[in-house]
């Protein structure tokens, strides 16, 4: 659940503050599929936006990603819209939470987000904490998660976690 | 400590806490809505569980599509429904007795100082304005609280936020929080909680207190707490609450930062597309054509709003093409609104009144907007696409100046028309 180790995929740049209404309109929230949530991908953003998105690739953002709502909706269409994994310069705090609940990898790296470029091939090792862009051919180092966080990821999410402390 | 380390540390039984650490915490209340509960359910299943910890301390609002707008809404509140009533929730609300949540649970007498509550809904963070904490989180976090009862949380730094003055005649809650929001930003906040005291707090009624802890989000905020003053305890008697000042008081020394702010300083506030920060001064404001006008929602659907609306829609018409939609917060706002005439004035104005919902406020339905419509709404976002089509406008006020905006059909302070 804590998603592959090691994530390759294109990369597609988004702005500072990417709020949860981008990512998936209020009005989709009819559902908890992440297939049928995915489709909705961004579309408040940009209804396009999906049919760009190739299994694996990689959402790089900037400030705040994922302010907003508490729908835990919108990293189940990140996973749905076929994402691998979030590089954000940083996150907002229920999205995050969610994220890690959900096994959406995060990479929470200023200089990655700002270096990556849209299109570039990107590769994620979050055993390793390190961010290539093999496109341009430089890498960054990424700070682990915080223990008790890890301690969910490696129990395989919070229900995994709580049936395993109960 | 800040009074939310007080809370928690009390909740997680130690004498401290620090900003920082992970601890493991009781809960006083649960919460999900029609849009989040399904998917809490559903991971509550995978648990394995027969019961939730408490069925007098989960609470479920079907709140935000309802009445049912579509098929699919429909499915998910038959869902929560069989759910509710299978697990014999003591405080399920629907049909006739759904409110907005965060407008319905301190009216219903569910919140008390000193509490933890946790919700499936940004705003839960509204109920600080009682003195205790409440935060939102996800469906799967909500789902793990429903079966154990407790909840895990990272201790947050605290902002002390010092009023002083007392605020102009249509200035409130909504226009501190504005106000504030523009100072640190959307993010300025995240991981903090905000804490509000200081001699101008006694100025700030306990309906606008409501609304500034409802939009603390906004700026990233984990919470919002107000003390458990006189004024939170005589509007918590009427709810039915005996509550005493919670004796949780920060102390002087728990805070990162501190931000003065003198209320009697205060315009009211608009905040422009397309972010709750981008507050200016209502004579600020640009004299856009307005679509639709929104007075309601958990951030400004409580009684004080809507007569503070009528107080200003009085004898006045709607300016034509303008769509002016108020919809009472709750059940009781809409009987008192009644009761006291309100809604004659609302309807002898030209206004739609609609039952309580979080409807149009977060584009769901009773009010969305079309492609290159405005709106000024007193909800609490105004992200791109928030109340409908992406090239529709949101700009948010108080109900006052709504009100007004709605008469001359352009933003407008109410000083003007009054």
């Amino acid at each position: 659940m804590g998603g592959q180790a090691v994530m390759e995929g294109k990369a597609h740049k988004l702005g500072d503050h990417v709020n949860t209404d981008l990512i998936i309109p209020a009005t989709h929230l009819v559902s908890n599929d992440p297939a049928e949530l995915g489709k909705y991908l961004m579309a408040g953003h940009d209804p396009d936006f999906v049919n760009r998105v190739e299994q694996g690739d990689i959402l790089v953002a900037g400030d705040n990603f994922g302010s907003g709502s508490s729908r835990e909706h919108a990293p189940l269409a990140i996973k749905g819209g076929g994402i691998s994994c979030v590089i954000a310069r940083s996150y907002a705090r229920i999205f995050y939470r969610n994220a890690v609940n959900v096994g959406l990898p995060l990479v929470e790296s200023p200089e990655a987000a700002d270096a990556i470029s849209e299109g570039d091939r990107v590769r994620v090792d979050l055993a390793a904490g390190k961010v290539e862009d093999l496109t341009t051919g430089k890498s960054f180092s990424v700070a682990p998660y915080p223990e008790f966080m890890q301690r969910i990821m490696d129990a395989g999410g919070l229900i995994a976690y709580v049936k395993q402390q109960s | 400590m800040s009074q939310t380390r007080k809370i928690l540390a009390q909740h997680a039984g130690r004498e401290t806490l620090e900003p920082g650490e992970f601890v493991e915490v009781p809960v006083d209340l649960v919460l999900a809505n029609d849009i989040t509960a399904p998917l809490a359910i559903e991971e509550f299943g995978k648990l394995g569980r027969k019961s939730v910890f408490d069925r007098d301390k989960v609470v479920m609002v079907l709140d935000h599509f309802t009445p049912n707008r579509d098929i699919a809404s429909a499915d998910q509140c038959a869902y929560v429904r069989q759910f509710a009533l299978k697990q014999k929730l003591s405080h399920f609300y629907d049909g006739g007795n759904v409110g907005i949540e965060h407008v319905l649970l301190p009216e219903e007498g569910l919140i008390e100082p000193g509490m933890v509550v946790v919700g499936a809904d940004s705003h839960t963070c509204t109920y600080g304005a009682l003195g205790c904490f409440s935060t939102g989180m996800g469906s799967t976090d909500i789902a793990a609280a429903m079966a154990t009862g407790k909840t895990w949380l990272k201790v947050p730094e605290a902002v002390l936020v010092k009023l002083t003055g007392r605020p102009h005649r249509w200035v409130g809650g909504k226009d501190l929080i504005l106000h504030l929001i523009g100072l640190l930003g959307v993010d300025g906040a995240t991981y903090r909680s905000l804490e509000f005291d200081g001699p101008g707090v006694t100025n700030v009624s306990v309906e606008g207190r409501l609304t500034v802890a409802n939009m603390v989000i906004e700026a990233g905020a984990k919470n919002g707490i107000f003390p458990a003053d006189n004024l939170a305890i005589l509007y918590l008697a009427a709810a039915g609450v005996k509550a005493t000042a919670s004796g949780i008081e920060p102390d002087q020394y728990g805070y990162v930062d501190q931000i003065d702010i003198d209320l009697s300083s205060l315009e009211p506030q608009v905040a422009l597309p397309s972010l709750p920060s981008n507050a200016v001064a209502v004579t600020r404001a640009p004299h856009v054509k307005l679509d639709q006008v929104v007075i309601g929602s958990c951030t400004n659907g409580r009684l004080e709003d809507l007569r503070l609306a009528a107080e200003v829609l009085r004898g006045k018409r709607v300016a034509p093409e303008v769509r002016l939609i108020i919809i009472p917060g709750s059940r009781k706002v809409y009987r008192k609104s009644m009761e006291e005439g309100l809604f004659d004035i609302f309807l002898d104005a030209g206004a739609i009144i609609s039952p309580p919902t979080c409807g149009p406020c977060l584009g769901g339905h009773m009010g969305v907007l079309a492609a290159g419509e405005k709106a000024i709404s007193t909800t609490n976002r105004n992200f791109v696409g928030r109340m409908g089509h992406r090239t529709s406008e949101v700009y948010l006020s108080n109900p006052a100046v709504a009100a007004a905006s709605a008469v001359t059909g352009t933003i407008t302070d109410p000083g003007e028309i009054i």
